[in-house]
């Protein structure tokens, strides 16, 4: 076997009527970070929730390094931290404590568990608060606590759904460059988000999933090429509400293939020609006069992607 | 990463050695963490206050009226300990047992547990011995009390051996009890459903009901756990009451029962037992969706 595995043979979920998954296959091997995409509803945490033993499937299997979830959660959770959902730590303990909880019961030897503890817990910026109860957390601050935990025992196997829930800004800045720290110790992350440029940012690969289903699992540079249709959809912003015969004009300008006016001052539009074209469509609009203040790509080629797939899984 | 076998052939690297607790070892450990909640948590304390309160009224009523039986050690037990004592180990359940699990789910606990690598049985039984040691402080603490109040009055010797059988009654009692309490809080996702439910048939609807059994339908109310506490005081009573009280003019219109010592711990015995496979059967199957 090549390092450590994540694989689901079949994965349903039924909940009466309604399928949260249906029929997931996918097999993550080795050390690297994957990311879990998909809109809310989707089957994400349905997935994770499967993975870690918390929920159970209707039909199908999931193997964490070969062992069974259902069989044997015990020994398919050893080389496993999961994060799921937000988990409450016991209010009553401090994080120094959960976290030697977390670490008794993962077996980490007594020797190791200070060194371990101090380790990880200045890894998600919570030292100063070490020895306060986490009851009187935020929640974000709790959610730190729980991303150490899943760190504690420095598993092979780390699995965080949306992990920078609740974060602020920074605090989401710090636990992407925990992920990108993960990567370095040659684990396999699986993590579930919709923000995608943190996906883009940090994983290697990624995977899609809409109303329960797989819509495509490959590399990031994988799918730019078999998905992205070479065209960026542009934004431009206007000081002032555009007259209709000038919108006429920029939608005819050389290079523009489609326009959507978000607004009476905002523009989507599909510029060919790659940057030649973009630049030649900037240079004319500014031309124009018409208060033209910004001029950007509209969201990430993943995010175009992400939406193009998520459409089409909506109206398949 | 492989081996070469003596034949040279590679075979795959064996895993590593697990350094994962055995089973045993992670409820104590996880029995361990419990406790400590147990004891930092305001329950405890309003437990214990409850239980000073029951004692101080015990005292002061037994103070100021002086009755007959502070002259007979059995006497004096049977009605301070064994008239009381089933009111610490009912709130004991209600406070330690009934949102065991059931908190698990509402506070969102059982998330930062359960992903750890660590078995439904485990986790169950952990809890349930926290929970154990937890009542059985409180139980120790009543018993002080009590003692406390026989050494006032009849001497700090004059102790009757029915003092010791009560107290191991009431600690089966307690086992059967708290078993019942979470077999109700694995039922449930919400520790307000669980309590209340333990609460109103430990405290009055298992006594309404074991009352209507032997006065309506005349049967002997075997299968209610509440009658079978009627053991931990009758073992004071010499000799021990007759199994069946025929009705009697002057009397309840309809026969009275009292357990024999052996019915009431096998009572207790199959309540604990049938409750933990219960429990532990629904603990197993509910999700944490």
């Amino acid at each position: 076997m090549g390092g450590p595995s994540i694989e689901t043979v079949s994965l349903t979920k039924k909940y009466g009527d309604f399928t949260a998954l249906s029929d997931l296959n996918l097999r993550l091997e080795g050390s690297k970070c994957v990311g879990f995409l998909g809109p809310n509803g989707a089957g994400k945490t349905t997935t994770l929730k499967m993975l870690a033993d918390l929920i159970f499937p209707t039909s199908g299997e999931a193997f964490l390094n070969g062992v069974s979830v259902r069989e044997d959660r015990k020994r398919a959770l050893e080389n496993c931290g999961a994060l799921i959902e937000t988990p409450e730590v016991y209010p009553s303990l401090t994080p120094r404590e959960a976290l030697r909880l977390v670490a008794d019961i993962r077996g980490v030897p007594p020797a190791e568990q200070p060194a371990r503890i101090d380790e990880v817990l200045a890894e998600v910026k919570m030292s100063e608060w070490a020895d306060k109860k986490v009851g009187k957390f935020s929640k974000g601050m709790k959610q730190r606590v729980n991303v150490a935990a899943t760190l504690v025992s420095d598993p092979p196997i780390v699995m965080l759904d949306e992990p920078s829930t609740g974060l602020d800004p920074r605090g989401m800045a710090e636990v992407r460059e925990i992920i990108r720290g993960l990567k370095r110790h040659n684990r396999l992350v699986f993590f579930s988000s919709h923000i995608l440029s943190e996906v883009t940012e940090v994983c290697d690969e990624v995977a899609l999933i809409n109303r329960g289903k797989l819509l495509f699992y490959d590399t990031i540079e994988g799918v730019m090429s078999k998905y992205a249709d070479g065209t960026p959809t542009i934004e431009v912003t206007f000081s002032a509400p555009v007259p209709y015969e000038a919108a006429a004009r920029v939608a005819a300008l050389e290079h523009v293939e489609a326009c959507k006016w978000l607004d009476p001052a905002r523009l989507h539009m599909a510029v060919g020609g790659g940057r030649a074209g973009q630049a030649s469509v900037f240079e004319a609009i500014a031309g124009m006069r018409l208060g033209a203040i910004g001029f950007r790509e509209a969201g990430s080629t993943l995010e175009q992607i992400y939406m193009q797939q998520i459409e089409r899984g909506d109206q398949t | 990463m492989s081996a070469d076998t003596a034949e040279g052939v590679p075979t795959a690297a064996p895993p590593p050695a697990s350094r994962l607790p055995g089973t045993f070892d992670q409820v104590l450990i996880l029995a361990r963490w419990q406790w400590r909640d147990y004891l930092r948590s305001r329950r405890f304390l309003i437990l214990f206050a409850i239980i000073t309160i029951v004692g101080v009224i015990l005292t002061g009523v037994t103070a100021y009226f002086r009755p007959a039986f502070i002259n007979s050690p059995a006497a004096l037990y049977a009605t301070l300990w064994g008239g009381a004592v089933t009111i610490p180990i009912v709130f004991a359940g209600i406070f330690f047992g009934s949102d065991a699990i059931a908190g698990e789910f509402q506070n969102k606990t059982g998330y930062f547990l359960m992903g750890l690598p660590i078995r439904r049985v485990t986790v169950y039984a952990a809890k349930y011995l926290a929970a154990l040691f937890a009542s059985f402080v409180v139980l120790v603490y009543f018993a002080a009390i009590v003692l406390a109040n026989g050494a006032f009055y009849l001497g700090a010797d004059a102790f009757p051996w029915q003092f010791g059988a009560s107290f191991l009654l009431a600690t089966v009692y307690l086992l059967a009890l708290l078993g019942f309490t979470f077999l109700f809080s694995s039922l449930f996702k919400t520790s307000s459903y669980a309590t209340l439910l333990t609460a109103v048939l430990f405290l009055f609807g298992f006594n309404i009901l074991a009352a209507v059994i032997s006065g309506l339908a005349r049967s002997e109310p075997w299968m209610i756990i509440s009658y079978s506490s009627g053991i931990i005081g009758n073992v004071f009573l010499d000799p021990y009451p007759p199994h069946v009280v025929p009705a009697s003019p002057g009397g309840p219109p309809f026969a009275t029962y009292n357990p024999t010592i052996e019915t009431g711990v096998a009572i207790m015995l199959a309540y604990l037992v049938l409750s933990a496979v219960a429990g532990l059967w629904f603990f197993e199957r509910k999700e944490f969706s």
